[in-house]
């Protein structure tokens, strides 16, 4: 009888360990820093490159893979590459991190950092002010723009 | 004292913890300053020293202490955000914008404690800078407005000092995609929150970051000294690990 009880309750706290797994996994994701498959540093012919199966109107970007120069960022040199697929840009990967600081190597240290989520909810709070973006996107549009004139 | 004027195209509030007639003054000089700022680097008024240079008038031995200052936090930003943070447009002209705000506001708020106060905020466009205490004596307290009901806040943040910059668009489609997963769209953040140490600092790397779609948050992580919290289309929001100590009294 005490091995049935005991079976039984090992039973319930597994379930419950799995679902309160289940649920507090869900609030979790994780954002791979790299891809899975490296890009090649040189620009690749739009031939060989798969094209994306969503919809696509003709493309302003010329494909191709465009590596953007080393920058200093605050802790270490910083370089990024973009990927133009069928006139888009389909991808951003960090070919170097900043990884030589005591901060950045507790970064680093993750094999993935994990960035916390939660769905918005309105609050009832009485707040002194509010941050909110501008209406205006002109500074934004022109900044990425800017960005992909390497592309155009 | 609280008091709102439209300048540089977006509502400007400043609350100073005093009603006296001095710090009346006071905010009326930070007025004062915003609509000189919005003279020398609009690019909607023809005589401002944005619009000289672009139209080669002024060469660059010619320009004022104040342009090539915001020129050299912009060039600071280009590098440190791999290029992301642009104010050269591709037909060569410039549009320091994208800098002009957080750097105005950080200036104002030198300007207000150099006078002598500690207890303020200044909001210009909702990117703000904060200093002491509210005239509850409590840390002065702002909301993240939620990008799809602009009337509702979804987050408390008590910025103790920091600065508080957003980046979005309402207007910003969805046109990044996964090679990987071509079929399924990556959530693109329509609005990101940035706490840096002061606003010039925050609102350079909302911006930057913002213009890297997804990867931003990872960025904005990496930095020592800035937090993040971006919310995508679907209403998800994402915050980096030191967020959330900003959400507490």
């Amino acid at each position: 009888m005490k091995k049935i009880i005991l079976a039984a309750l090992l039973l319930i706290a597994l379930g419950a360990y799995a679902w309160w797994n289940s649920v507090s996994s869900s609030k979790i994701i994780a954002l791979s820093p790299f891809p899975s498959t490296p890009t090649p540093t040189t620009q690749s012919t739009s031939t060989n490159s798969p094209t994306p199966v969503v919809a696509t109107t003709a493309g302003t970007y010329k494909d191709g893979t465009y590596t953007g120069s080393t920058a200093d960022a605050f802790y270490g040199p910083l370089q990024v590459q973009i990927l133009i697929q069928g006139g888009r840009l389909t991808d951003v990967t960090f070919l170097q991190y900043p990884s030589d600081q005591a901060h950045s190597q507790e970064v680093s240290s993750y094999a993935l950092p994990i960035l916390r989520s939660e769905a918005i909810a309105a609050q009832s709070a009485q707040v002194n002010t509010v941050s909110g973006a501008t209406q205006s996107s002109g500074a934004f549009v022109q900044s990425l723009s800017s960005a992909l004139t390497q592309a155009s | 004292m609280r008091q709102s004027r439209l300048i540089m195209g977006m509502p400007i509030t400043v609350e100073v913890v005093s009603d006296s007639s001095r710090a009346e003054d006071a905010i009326n000089k930070v007025f004062k300053y915003f609509t000189a700022v919005d003279e020398r680097f609009s690019t909607y008024k023809y005589t401002s020293e944005v619009m000289q240079i672009n139209r080669k008038e002024i060469q660059k031995q010619q320009w004022s202490k104040e342009m090539q200052e915001v020129f050299s936090l912009a060039q600071k930003t280009h590098q440190e955000t791999g290029g992301y943070f642009n104010i050269q447009r591709p037909d060569g002209s410039i549009d320091p914008s994208g800098v002009v705000k957080g750097w105005a506001i950080r200036n104002a708020a030198d300007l207000l404690r150099n006078l002598g106060y500690r207890d303020f905020f200044i909001d210009a466009g909702g990117d703000i800078q904060s200093s002491g205490h509210n005239n509850q004596e409590n840390p002065w307290s702002v909301g993240i407005r939620n990008p799809f009901q602009t009337e509702e806040i979804v987050k408390v943040l008590y910025p103790r000092g920091h600065g508080v910059a957003t980046s979005g668009t309402y207007v910003r489609g969805q046109h990044i995609y996964n090679p990987h997963a071509p079929t399924e769209a990556i959530l693109d953040p329509v609005s990101l929150t940035i706490i840096g140490p002061d606003v010039c600092e925050a609102d350079r790397f909302a911006t930057g970051a913002f213009a890297m779609g997804k990867q931003g948050m990872m960025f904005i992580e990496s930095l020592k000294g800035f937090e993040g919290y971006s919310i995508d289309t679907e209403g998800i929001a994402t915050m980096t690990s030191g967020f959330e100590a900003y959400t507490t009294l």
